[in-house]
């Protein structure tokens, strides 16, 4: 509990007993936009005493590519690969998220085989993206092997995303309609494969970080986010559970016939410290790639032949009307609001990327934190600038 | 399903292609020819150092002036300890790799990767030389030395074997602690000269750090010290030369204890994991050496490695019974060797496996428990002499046991570390998963 004392009476660390004659001031530290620990392009302006955060700036915008305005001079198939780039680290959730807006704005019913198959495919991409997010966390903590083991993991998911699409990261998988091809010959017996092997290794992490002394007491009772914080500053995803709400977008407003699979929503206990701290942010994906690796095994049984596309025009119309379609993202809800003219193109696209609504939070948690403790406030925010910037 | 790009050939040019045909030749046909013949190449280098040794000594050596045989000697302990410094590198390398189930450097030099090392120093040598504008020119040039050379001093009163030592003085523990703590200064002189925030938070993590961790380290020695009435390393070392139980490790149970708090200790004064907050990568992107490139990089790397190899040579002198060999047999510099990588070896796997801790917890860690803990082994270890003594009766029966308890525990740690190696091993293919093996040519 010595964090704790340490965050509500900062006054301790940094009044004290200081001479009057010795002359003392804060320091602008600028961390970032290169720096190991913000994860891209991110840049916070810190105001520190010593090793005590007083105020942490973000900002943002040094991966900014236009693409909610590239989305308005292409067709609506084009846009796909955009998607990709949103958040690289989960291409197919976000094809499923712009093809869903699509979907519902042109009334485009997609086959049975096709939504379990993006069901997967999400799923797999959920894993993969948490796997960065662990490895790359333990990493901002100082400890360098958990990355890789989740990097071995990771690879796997990517052979079977190459296996299935040609690409490993940027994918365009998910397409208007469906998916854009079938699985080849094995692949369900390869994925099952997989997912034997990697339930026995989320295990290894436990023991190795999750529950590592040194671990937990970087990270329990740091950057404190209780629940009422959360929703006011319009975190979603692993965020917003690990302040203890369970809202999950595919049990909530279940989407890809989700409705039909047997998962829970996994939320912070505040196990090791306070509810709502990094730990309970961290873990939160830990205990989500099980349930993924659930919904995956569900969706394997119930996988029926048949076709995986419906057919769409290549250059095609969409009635003129407005949408907004929200998915579970890795990291949060990854929102389109699409606006079409009845042209080929959408006439606005506004992309409401979960990082970046995650990532206002961050000036809130900062103060009086320690220096390192920023490492582990971004790191369990766990932003990707691709999605943030657009 | 799985795509491997060919590598691209790498041309060389120059003196590079000289020094890439000199590696090949040497990792492709000598070191695995040497491997062939390992055991008579192995007993074949011993007699022909014994048979060098005793020529030097018998016939040459009256011969010279002190000085240039101090000369020799000094030059010949510099490239020991820049030997130690890049196989040290290499070795931590492999090590990472192979705790993370990769290889690790497997193309420079052919034999996994042996000239990787020479190859890195290489190219740092051929670097531009940078100092920032703003940095305090003189004292940013100087900090290096400051760093590396008294790390290297160290080794001058370093015993490696009776008689294998350059001076052997009186208080050779004080100097060599002495000597392992003025790296601290240039440390500081870098971070503070190098006029950048980053560095300066490095420097001054590590002033704070290190002075307060000299102190359990002094103490966990100077139970040590009390026990046997020396500081000089040779006479701590011959004090220990019974055998596996006579080591002080297991002298007393104080002494186990204060091995392990020396260990620690010491990781915190090399700076290494899980103390390794004055270049924490994640957060203060390199710390004091932030912007050092080139070859003054290259020092303070060095002087890392260097100061990593004197502190587990101190462990291995003053508890782990130094030269002497555990089993009966003949002491030579060998065991003394085997024993201090051995210990170099375990900073590594720490390294691999912990988190880093943060500066409050690493404060709180030396003033609340460390300190007290070494301040209350030395007073029993103080006064554990008084009843250690064959004559006292409470020696013949309790001291007696508990003498050899500890060596048993001492027995079956090493047991269950040897033991956890064999099984893994054994179970490599098990336990390196199959994305290993998918990927990796010779997993």
């Amino acid at each position: 509990m010595k964090e704790i004392e340490l965050h509500s009476q900062p006054d301790l660390l940094h009044d004290g007993e200081v001479p009057s004659d010795i002359r003392t001031e804060e320091i602008m530290l600028n961390m970032g936009p290169q720096h190991p620990s913000t994860h891209g392009v991110l840049r916070v302006v810190l105001q520190t005493d010593g090793e005590l955060v007083l105020k942490a700036t973000p900002y943002i915008g040094y991966l900014h590519r236009c693409a909610e305005k590239i989305a308005e001079k292409v067709t609506y198939r084009q846009f796909t690969p955009y998607t990709d780039r949103l958040d690289y680290l989960s291409a197919m959730n976000n094809n499923l998220g712009y093809a869903l807006a699509v979907e519902k704005l042109g009334g485009i019913e997609v086959p049975p085989r096709a939504d379990y198959l993006r069901v997967i495919f999400a799923e797999l991409n959920r894993i993969a993206s948490h796997l960065v997010a662990i490895g790359s966390y333990g990493l901002d903590m100082g400890a360098y092997t958990p990355l890789v083991y989740s990097f071995r993991e990771r690879e796997w998911i990517m052979d079977l995303f190459e296996a299935a699409c040609g690409a490993r990261l940027t994918c365009s998988y998910i397409t208007i309609g469906g998916i854009r091809e079938d699985v080849p010959e094995g692949w369900v017996q390869q994925c099952r494969e997989f997912l034997d092997y990697f339930e026995s290794k989320i295990a290894d992490y436990n023991n190795l970080l999750s529950y590592n002394h040194i671990f937990v007491n970087r990270t329990a009772n740091v950057g404190i986010c209780p629940a009422d914080l959360a929703v006011a500053y319009g975190l979603t995803g692993p965020c917003l559970r690990g302040s203890g709400v369970a809202w999950d977008l595919r049990k909530a407003t279940p989407y890809c016939r989700y409705n039909e699979f047997d998962f829970d929503i996994p939320v912070g206990q505040g196990a090791n410290g306070t509810l709502g701290d990094c730990w309970d942010r961290y873990f939160v994906r830990v205990l989500e790639m099980v349930q993924s690796v659930r919904i995956i095994r569900q969706a394997l049984d119930k996988l029926t032949e048949g076709p995986v596309q419906t057919k769409v025009p290549r250059i095609m119309k969409l009635p003129a009307g407005v949408v907004y379609y929200e998915v579970e993202n890795p990291r949060g809800q990854l929102g389109f609001h699409l606006v079409s003219d009845g042209g080929t193109s959408p006439y606005r696209l506004k992309i409401r990327g979960p990082s970046f609504c995650n990532l206002s939070v961050l000036p809130v948690l900062a103060p009086n934190c320690l220096l390192a403790d920023i490492a582990a406030l971004i790191g369990s925010i766990d932003v990707v600038m691709g999605e943030v910037d657009r | 399903m799985t795509y491997i790009p060919q590598r691209p050939p790498v041309q060389y040019k120059g003196l590079s292609l000289v020094i890439a045909r000199l590696a090949t030749w040497l990792g492709g046909i000598v070191i695995p020819l040497l491997l062939q013949l390992a055991w008579p190449v192995f007993i074949a280098a011993i007699v022909v150092i014994v048979a060098f040794v005793w020529v030097v000594g018998r016939f040459i050596n009256p011969l010279l002036p002190w000085i240039v045989r101090d000369f020799i000697v000094v030059v010949g302990l510099l490239a020991f300890a820049c030997i130690v410094a890049i196989i040290g590198i290499w070795g931590e390398r492999k090590v990472a790799g192979r705790i993370q189930s990769r290889l690790g450097p497997m193309r420079t030099g052919v034999w996994h990767g042996w000239a990787q090392s020479l190859a890195d120093g290489l190219k740092f040598v051929q670097k531009e030389d940078l100092i920032p504008r703003e940095a305090d020119g003189p004292l940013f040039r100087l900090a290096p030395y400051i760093a590396l050379v008294p790390a290297f001093c160290a080794y001058l009163a370093l015993p490696f074997g009776v008689g294998w030592v350059f001076r052997d003085a009186d208080v050779s523990l004080l100097f060599v602690l002495a000597m392992l703590a003025i790296e601290v200064l240039g440390v500081i002189m870098g971070g503070w000269a190098s006029n950048s925030k980053w560095s300066l938070y490095g420097a001054m993590r590590e002033g704070c750090q290190l002075v307060s961790y000299e102190i359990p380290m002094g103490l966990s020695l100077l139970a040590a010290v009390a026990a046997t009435g020396s500081v000089s390393l040779v006479q701590l070392g011959e004090a220990q030369s019974g055998g596996w139980f006579s080591w002080l490790i297991f002298r007393n149970p104080f002494l186990f204890f204060a091995f392990f708090t020396y260990y620690v200790a010491s990781l915190a004064s090399c700076k290494r994991s899980p103390f390794d907050l004055p270049e924490g990568e994640s957060e203060l992107v390199a710390g004091f050496h932030t912007e050092y490139s080139g070859f003054r990089f290259v020092m303070f790397f060095f002087a890392e490695y260097v100061a990593m190899f004197a502190v587990s040579a101190l462990a291995t002198i003053i508890f782990l019974g130094g030269w002497h060999s555990p089993v009966g047999g003949p002491s030579t510099p060998l065991w003394f060797l085997i024993k201090s990588t051995f210990l170099v070896w375990v900073q590594m796997w720490i390294r691999w496996t912990l988190p880093r801790i943060r500066i409050d917890q690493v404060m709180h860690a030396c003033v609340k428990y460390l300190l007290p803990f070494t301040l209350l082994l030395f007073l029993g270890s103080s006064l554990w002499q008084l009843i250690d003594n064959p004559t006292h009766p409470v020696f013949e029966g309790f001291a007696h046991l508990l003498h050899y308890g500890l060596g048993v525990i001492g027995l079956l740690l090493l047991g269950l570390y040897f033991a956890g190696m064999v099984y893994g091993y054994w179970n490599r293919n098990r336990l390196v998963g199959q994305m290993a093996r998918k990927h990796l040519p010779g997993a």
